[in-house]
């Protein structure tokens, strides 16, 4: 089986969501690029190092520079006459743009797969993670978003694959970029983040999240996550949120302040290696999850546990 | 302008799901069952569109079982005009589903077809988005603000690093992330008022749409179970273990 695997990027440098797309792919077949977007070979050049990698398709051109999905997605499709699957990480980006494909193809799509069970056999979480469906694809082509934490990230070099241009049909005409809000930080991203910690609502209000969750993320040099809740009552901005609807993360310490464990950020978080709880409330079912936990009350112990680390 | 809003019925968002143990799937003998969340948002939308003079009809339409009327029903007490049940007892995919809806779009010309971004039951997030490439028309997914311009909507869409605001021309298909709005309650008179608005009823043979499905599901199972650990007295013990975990 030929897969083509959509490549995350901002035009400057590939994204490690490409990574675990690349490993799930490698388990269906023979492994080929796609890099979509403007000014953007120097992508294609550091893709082309991915361990395993066959060969980088890269389409240069205006019309894809912020992957809007009514142009991309036409590009792809017309790739897949000589693919046989089109596999894409379940970021925003490729959660907007495979269900276009596929539908343009009229096929199923298979969404954020957790494992590769055979060659169009697949399970993934079904009710925010409650369930785990195994599904077959009974399509000719198959169309796959994968969740980054269910596979490791493949080898980020030790490849050198050709790159080849391609071109598509270029903008539809029908939509255009505006403009972005994106936040700068220095801060590790929440899906690559080895360490997160994380703040409910009881955090009362955005300077409050701020004063108690931000020094302590900065002594582990973690990642800042947060509730729905938080996120709803603006102490955060939207990219914070863990959970079925926001962002899935499983990093090897999972640190929930304030947060009581509603089922879908349970659902964003479970698989975690270690999870650990503060929480005054000793029935919050966050601590059903947790592997440490602590009753208390945040105000007080996470200053004080930042101070002693 | 007309806005097709498709909602489904899904479990309550409070339940908690039961696995069947003979893996066929889940539990939804005597469950409580409530309008998919996101689609709620997308009904709301709507209907501020519609009280902004944006919108002239709102159109809501299911498609499910006989008692995904309640769910229309709702949707028109909130505020929707007339509603088209789309009867099936048949699980029906997202991309069957999105086939009935272009179907019914062909019919209806709506302006903007506004609907969750994903169903909690099988969280795909697929729908909106094969409609949009069957109808051939822009989508705006995850939107956090809908502004309809002239023969334009500017979308403000939820992305990993924050938000991206992108134009569409109008026909356009929008997808409602959490944060879009908070839903009305329907209010008892409207609730009753909502009973005498027109519901048609039709099925996917109507529009020409095979629902087989194209995945085949062979098993549904829990998933693992993460063990409760231990709680720790005071603040110096979790330091303690937190050092031990090689991360301070």
């Amino acid at each position: 089986m030929k897969t083509l695997v959509w490549v995350e990027h901002d035009n400057a440098e590939m994204k490690d969501a490409t990574l675990s797309a690349v490993t799930a792919a490698s388990k269906l077949g023979e492994v080929h690029l796609l890099v979509a977007g403007s000014g953007c070979r120097a992508v294609a050049e550091q893709a082309a190092k991915i361990a395993g990698v066959g060969k980088v398709h890269l389409a240069d051109d205006a019309a894809y520079e912020h992957a809007l999905a009514e142009n991309v997605a036409p590009l792809i499709a017309a790739q897949m006459g000589h693919h046989d699957a089109f596999v894409a990480p379940a970021t925003t980006t490729g959660k907007n743009i495979a269900p276009r494909v596929a539908a343009l193809l009229d096929v199923m799509q298979v969404s954020d797969i957790l494992s590769v069970e055979g060659e169009k056999t697949f399970t993934r979480p079904i009710y925010a993670g409650n369930a785990i469906a195994t599904v077959e694809s009974t399509d000719e082509k198959l169309v796959v978003t994968v969740r980054g934490t269910a596979f490791e990230k493949a080898a980020a070099e030790g490849g050198s694959a050709e790159i080849e241009d391609i071109s598509g049909s270029g903008d539809a005409g029908i939509s255009s970029f505006v403009s972005q809000e994106i936040a700068e930080s220095d801060r590790p991203e929440l899906t690559s983040a080895k360490v997160i910690v994380s703040g409910g609502r009881a955090l009362k209000d955005a300077e409050t999240f701020e004063e108690y969750i931000t020094p302590l993320a900065d002594k582990l040099g973690a990642g800042i996550g947060a509730s729905r809740a938080a996120v709803d009552a603006g102490y955060v901005p939207n990219d914070y949120q863990v959970g079925q609807t926001g962002k899935i993360v499983a990093p090897e310490v999972y640190i929930a302040i304030g947060i009581s464990g509603a089922i879908q950020h349970l659902a964003g978080m479970k698989d975690s290696k270690t999870i650990i709880a503060i929480n005054k409330d000793e029935d919050a079912p966050i601590f059903q999850v947790a592997d440490i936990g602590l009753v208390g009350d945040l105000f007080k112990v996470v200053p004080e546990l930042t101070e002693k680390l | 302008m007309k806005i097709l809003v498709p909602v489904k019925r899904v479990i309550d968002y409070n339940v908690k799901p039961r696995v069947k143990a003979d893996g066929s799937g889940v539990d939804l003998a005597n469950v409580k069952m409530s309008m998919n969340p996101f689609d709620e948002i997308a009904v709301e939308e709507a209907i501020r569109l519609k009280e902004a003079g944006k919108a002239e009809e709102i159109i809501a339409v299911s498609i499910g079982p006989a008692k995904a009327q309640e769910t229309l029903r709702t949707a028109l007490a909130m505020g929707a005009d007339r509603a088209i049940l789309v009867e099936t007892d048949d699980e029906v995919e997202p991309l069957a589903v999105a086939k009935i809806l272009k179907a019914i779009a062909d019919e209806e010309t709506p302006g903007i077809v506004m609907l969750g971004k994903q169903a909690i039951d099988d969280d795909s997030n697929q729908t909106g988005q094969m409609l949009a490439a069957l109808m051939g028309r822009p989508q705006g997914t995850f939107a956090n603000t809908v502004e309809v311009d002239g023969d334009s909507v500017v979308v403000k869409r939820e992305v990993d690093g924050g938000l991206e605001t992108v134009k569409l021309s109008l026909p356009a298909i929008v997808t409602t992330d959490l944060r879009l709005n908070e839903p009305r309650y329907a209010s008892l008179p409207n609730i009753m008022k909502a009973k005498k608005k027109p519901l048609e009823t039709k099925s996917p043979s109507d529009y020409g749409v095979d629902t087989a499905p194209r995945l085949k599901t062979t098993n549904v199972s829990e998933p693992p179970v993460r063990q409760a650990g231990e709680k720790v007295e005071d603040v110096d013990a979790l330091v303690a273990k937190i050092k031990a975990l090689g991360i301070a």
